[in-house]
């Protein structure tokens, strides 16, 4: 029998949902929809009486100070009455397959109340004035539902059970590929969304041919796994002949000899002080961290999927980031998370969107609530982050998720043992995910969310938690030798991986699925998460088994690592493939690209001034998107979780923006780990290598304002870029490695881990039948993970007393190409910002010293929005005034009027300084540590709440602080 | 004389566990972290214990509400063993989702007629998560936890949060009977109750005065340097005001 309870707010002035949707109805034109009534709907199926099912309504679902409940059989008429006057009933549930944690915790929670099992499914319910069912229809999927994940039902619900899925009988399906000609084998590949090219193709027939029989379909859809973009950066790692600005380049393989080349340079320079531990090997990157541990760090990108589903793809992509360092080494216990978005600008017009595209404003809103409502649950502080806005993100919106962990050390070391047990461990598989590997290796159209529906995934937290409780446990008392994570291509790739030498047998049939019907290709590639693979001796099976059971965590032996080279798939007994690890790992053909890269010269700037004053361009400039607050954001994340937070995304008495933020590495120890992110996104289409090199720089600038050691920090690459087919696109991505190698040695900061994600383009047919095509700028998130000996000695950017005295550090260029200024319309062209690493280094160098002799009471990076905003940020953030003298600033070039000079000085983005706030007694201490690097003194900090701009000619302009606090508190890209 | 046992008890989806735990030994204490599977097979494990504790997290997901699954299995595994806890005059803390499993078991504000709930822990009135810090004032009366304490800060981090009483009678009752210690202050800038609840009632104690649950988490402000404006301002070695919540506990069963 299957039942129905609704539960609703006892007070319809409590039903926040009604009250958010009919805001956003109203907004989307439905003016007649001024009110609306919601419900938490459970299915319950079971063999329950009415009696049974209130007792569960009262025990389990409806909290008996603050709600009601309805509860009766699906499709009685009760169920769809809830007020006058709001007859459109609408449900919202998930589709068939698709995970519902809210139903499964549900189901435990019955479980507890009995009195037999149950299965429920969980169901949001609308009552909305009276709608035509079209009207109806896109009310609800503009604003309550995903195509992805969801099904709407209006009127009552028809359903009389929730089991599906039926009993999958063993067929082997094999595709002959000597029959087919390079057209069909094109056909083949885009068909089976396999993203393989013509050349691996052949690579793939020969292959079988040697074998003298046609690859089976599991097989196939292995090597597609692996030899994807997403799994193996195929382009990155290519020969490449390149022709730039700095000449002609030839590389065997581009990523090994540009930014694995400058780690390694780095690491040789070092000696034996080298603090790298295990770079570009395992799922992250480690280094030394205090006498007992090291620390590591990953950077991952979750694009495609939260082009579709945003709330489920961000979601997904901190749980598989958070899996990467929980599965790096022997297992490292993740300590924070960091969040970065790239979206088309929030005002966008609706009627401009691409058909299959999410309006950027509620993409926004879907991720920030997928990494909230994951990384809150998971327990893992999210301390930093940023959101880019330009309207090449439109089609291909792009997501970032990292996460740092801590484990012992010597736990790097991990290694397969011959006979160890593969062992599955975590959530059961469906058919989530399925080709999420090739998919995210191919460009979207407007066409993907019908068609890639199944790649879809969503996350469940709790699995997660308990995943992570077990598998740190088990590391504890060393119960595996391996760990990996189920991620892009599932079991495939991860048994792939850890067997890529040995290796295994895998029993197919025997991994726990979340309802019957999975084929055993489906099995074998499901992207199902929560999953992780640990290779255990026999001997400690038992053991690892009772862990397991504590933690309420399922953990299946699936096969074992058996030495004989070859992964042998086997259901019920019978072998289902048999793939040769050599041919899977190194037969792969390698390409050798041709790549041009000519940079645009440069157009002189022209000025768009018209008697505006300095102040009034900073209000301006402090209410753009890409600089404004991102409160609305930060105070939906718990970043304070697990009790070791030093320095805060939002800081001092004012709430103002930090630089880097900071956490102690471990709870009563005083080292901390110092977090920072850059992003140029503005200048990629302008000059990819400055953009590359100022998103490295200013990541590193954001660490060292807030007092890490220039000497100790790592970085992390994520590409993301749009089309590389043709050589001069691929020549963006060529220059950009150029920067990344050239940066990471002049700065001695090696890169330790890194992640790719090309062809962001979308295509589509518009309103007119043209054939369109939108391609994301070249982005480089740089991340830096710093370190601090004592967290007490860290620096914040708030000014902290009347009189303290403020300084620059570092030049200031002319340069203001792809700058805040010009995108609040000040100027247009000029000159790219342009990283000079040895300054850099030597201004790192000299703030740092100056922080360790505890001369420098508040520090800030110069970034979006120049000095003025750098200046104005810390006065806010310090909830006192400031006075900054344009005229003292060094290195500005003397622009054509006086006037122009002030706007130069006060918004250039010249990457590569700081801001100090020095006491007055300490200035000549401070001077001392100065010698050597362009610096100057161009302020103080000041009684009165206003920032006074002293112009070059001496006249004096003062803002009220409040005014720019107003500016720049402008929610970006939100709804506040 | 033996520094006092603390139980933590945790289960899926309990997040802030080993820092409550270091918060009590900060405090003096010896505290052990228990999952509720192994407290249910041996409720035992309490029997040495003199403070028990439900730590912050998001209990089983909390995707029904937040606690319920968790106040469920204690109402319907546990009843028995605490309650022999509580009368034989142990100590019980409840921290954000722990203080909503207080609230739904019937522990720490229940009808003394039915045993059922008496307030509520309700959506935020934003009606979504928050995470800032709040100015908080504590009018301990009898509560074990709060003595000495007046006004100062601590984070806040809830989605669910609001306290929302049964009737405005009960309220005033529970008010008038000096249970609700603990209320969300103003600061410079106006009031910090965060999410709207009734009377700014950020934490309540049982009749006792010895089972207390809050909203804010006071094991994140237990040194200075947790503090968001602490650089500059406080001394980087100095205690953070929640660290006396648990030496209040810790001496008191000492």
């Amino acid at each position: 029998m299957l039942w129905e309870v609704d539960v609703f707010p006892r007070d319809p002035a409590d039903d926040h949902v009604a009250r958010a949707l009919v805001a956003a109805a109203v907004e989307l034109g439905f003016a007649d929809c001024t009110s609306a009534r919601t419900a938490t709907g459970w299915l319950v199926e079971g063999e329950l009486s009415r009696a049974d099912v209130e007792r569960l309504a009262r025990d389990v679902f409806a909290d008996p100070v603050t709600e009601t409940f309805t509860a009766a059989a699906v499709g009685a008429a009760e169920l769809c009455t809830a007020a006058a006057g709001l007859p459109t009933v609408i449900h919202v549930l998930p589709r068939a397959g698709v995970t519902d944690p809210a139903g499964e915790s549900a189901r435990d929670g019955c479980s507890l109340v009995g009195p037999r099992p149950v299965a429920v499914r969980s169901v949001r319910k609308y009552w909305l004035p009276a709608l035509a069912e079209a009207a109806a229809r896109r009310l609800a999927w503009s604003l309550l539902a995903s195509e992805a994940i969801h099904d709407v039902i209006l009127g009552p619900l028809a359903i009389d059970t929730l089991a599906g899925g039926r009993r999958w009988d063993y067929v082997r399906e094999t595709t002959d590929l000597e029959r087919l000609d390079d057209e069909g084998l094109a056909r083949l590949s885009r068909d089976r969304c396999l993203a393989l090219s013509i050349a691996e193709l052949h690579a793939v027939r020969d292959h079988f041919r040697g074998l003298g029989r046609p690859p089976a379909e599991i097989e196939l859809e292995t090597i597609a796994q692996t030899w994807s973009e997403h799994c193996c950066h195929k382009t990155l790692t290519s020969a490449v002949d390149h022709v730039g600005p700095a000449g002609v380049a030839h590389y065997d393989n581009l990523l090994k000899e540009t930014v694995f080349a400058a780690t390694q340079r780095v690491r040789a320079a070092l000696g034996p002080a080298d603090w790298c531990v295990s770079v570009f090997r395992d799922n992250s990157g480690v280094v030394r961290f205090d006498g007992d541990h090291d620390v590591c760090v990953k950077v991952e990108t979750h694009n495609h999927p939260s082009a579709i589903e945003p709330y489920g793809g961000a979601a997904t992509g901190l749980g598989g980031v958070i899996r990467d360092v929980l599965g790096t080494g022997l297992g490292a216990k993740p300590v924070a998370s960091l969040d970065v978005f790239c979206v088309a600008p929030p005002d966008t017009p609706r009627d401009s969107l691409p058909p299959g595209v999410i309006h950027p404003r509620r993409l926004l809103a879907g991720v920030v609530a997928g990494v909230r409502d994951y990384g809150n649950r998971m327990g893992i502080p999210t301390i930093a982050g940023a959101v880019a806005f330009h309207p090449g993100y439109l089609g291909n919106p792009l997501v970032f998720c990292g996460t740092v962990g801590i484990m012992p050390r010597g736990g790097s070391d991990a290694a397969v043992q011959p006979g160890d047990l593969v062992v599955v461990a975590g959530g059961r598989t469906g058919r989530d995910g399925i080709h999420g590997a090739t998919f995210s290796s191919i460009e979207l159209t407007s066409a993907s969310e019908s068609q890639s529906g199944g790649a879809v995934q969503i996350g469940h937290a709790i699995h997660e938690k308990t995943l992570t409780d077990f598998v740190l446990e088990a590391s504890r008392q060393r119960l595996f030798h391996a760990i990996t994570d189920c991620g892009a291509g599932g079991l495939s790739s991860a048994v792939g991986e850890m067997g890529a030498t040995l290796g295994a047998t895998v029993d197919l049939d025997r991994v726990p699925l979340k309802y019957e019907g999975l084929s055993a290709t489906e099995v074998w590639i499901s992207e199902a998460q929560e999953r992780m693979v640990l290779a255990v001796a026999p001997a400690d099976w038992e053991a690892l088994a009772r862990v397991a059971a504590a933690e309420g965590v399922e953990a299946t032996a699936i096969g074992t690592f058996t030495g004989s080279g070859r992964i042998e798939l086997r259901w019920q007994g019978a072998e289902a493939g048999v793939l040769d690890c050599h041919f899977l790992h190194e037969g792969r053909p390698r390409q050798r690209l041709a790549s041009t890269y000519v940079r645009p010269t440069a157009e002189a700037a022209r000025w768009a001034t018209s008697g505006m004053s300095v102040g009034t361009a900073l209000e301006r400039v402090l209410a753009l998107p890409d600089v404004a607050s991102k409160a609305w954001i930060v105070r939906q994340y718990d970043h304070e979780v697990q009790g070791t937070s030093v320095v805060k995304p939002l800081l001092g008495p004012g709430a103002g923006p930090a630089d880097g933020t900071m956490i102690r590495g471990v709870l009563g120890r005083p080292r901390g780990i110092v977090l920072g992110v850059g992003l140029r996104h503005r200048l990629g289409p302008l000059d990819p290598y400055e953009m590359a090199a100022g998103a490295i720089v200013e990541a590193i600038a954001n660490v060292v304002a807030a007092g890490a050691d220039p000497g100790r920090i790592a970085l992390l690459d994520n590409f993301c870029w749009g089309e590389v087919r043709r050589p001069e696109s691929l020549g963006t991505l060529v220059e950009a490695c150029r920067a990344c190698h050239d940066l990471a040695v002049a700065l001695a900061a090696p890169f330790v881990s890194g992640k790719d994600s090309l062809n962001n383009v979308f295509a589509w047919t518009d309103a007119a039948g043209t054939a369109r095509e939108l391609s994301i700028p070249p982005t480089l998130l740089a991340t830096a993970l710093g370190q601090i000996a004592d967290v007490a000695r860290a620096v914040t950017p708030d000014l902290k007393a009347v009189g303290h005295r403020i300084a620059i550090v570092g030049a200031t260029r002319q340069e203001l190409a792809g700058s805040q200024a010009e995108a609040v319309g000040l100027v247009a062209g000029g000159e790219v910002p342009r990283v000079d690493a040895a300054a850099f280094r030597a201004a790192c160098a000299a703030v740092a010293a100056a922080q360790q002799a505890g001369l420098v009471r508040a520090c800030h990076d110069v970034s979006d929005g120049g000095l003025a905003a750098a200046v104005a940020e810390m006065a806010i953030a310090g909830g006192t005034g400031a006075r900054l003298d344009l005229g003292a600033v060094p290195g500005a070039t003397a622009a054509s009027s006086a006037d122009q000079s002030d706007f130069v000085t006060a918004f250039a983005e010249t990457p590569g300084r700081f801001v100090c706030a020095v006491d007055a007694d300490d200035a000549t201490a401070f001077e001392a540590r100065m010698a050597g690097v362009p610096w100057a003194w161009i302020g103080a900090v000041l009684a009165a709440p206003v920032l006074e701009l002293v112009a070059v000619d001496g006249g004096v302009e003062q803002i009220p602080l409040a005014r720019l606090a107003r500016a720049w508190r402008t929610p970006a890209g939100g709804d506040a | 004389m033996l520094a006092p046992r603390i139980l933590i008890l945790r289960a899926p989806g309990t997040n802030c566990d080993h820092e409550t735990a270091h918060a009590f030994e900060r405090a003096g204490g010896i505290a052990r972290r228990v999952h509720v599977r192994a407290f249910a097979a041996t409720p035992a494990l309490a029997d040495d214990c003199q403070i028990l504790c439900i730590p912050g997290g998001f209990s089983y997901g909390d995707d029904i509400a937040s606690g319920r699954i968790f106040a469920l299995e204690l109402k319907t595994r546990l009843a028995d063993a605490l309650a022999r806890f509580r009368d034989r005059g142990g100590l019980v803390l409840g921290i954000c989702n722990g203080f909503q499993v207080l609230v739904q078991t019937g522990l720490l504000l229940a009808d003394p007629v039915t045993a059922a709930p008496l307030a509520a822990l309700a959506h935020n009135a934003s009606g979504r998560f928050v995470s800032r810090w709040v100015t908080l004032r504590a009018e301990p009366a009898n509560c074990v936890f709060l003595q000495g304490l007046g006004e100062f800060e601590l984070p806040v981090a809830h989605g669910e949060g609001r306290f929302v009483a049964r009737s405005a009678a009960e309220f005033a009752a529970l008010d008038a009977a000096g249970r609700l210690v603990l209320r969300y202050a103003a600061d410079a800038g106006g009031s910090t109750n965060p999410n709207g609840a009734t009377g700014d009632v950020a934490g309540a104690c049982d009749p006792t005065g010895r089972i207390f649950g809050l909203m804010p988490h006071p094991e994140r402000f237990i040194e200075a340097t947790q503090h968001p404006a602490w650089s500059g301002r406080l001394d980087p070695a100095a205690a953070g005001a929640g660290l006396a919540i648990f030496v209040n506990a810790v001496r008191a069963v000492a």
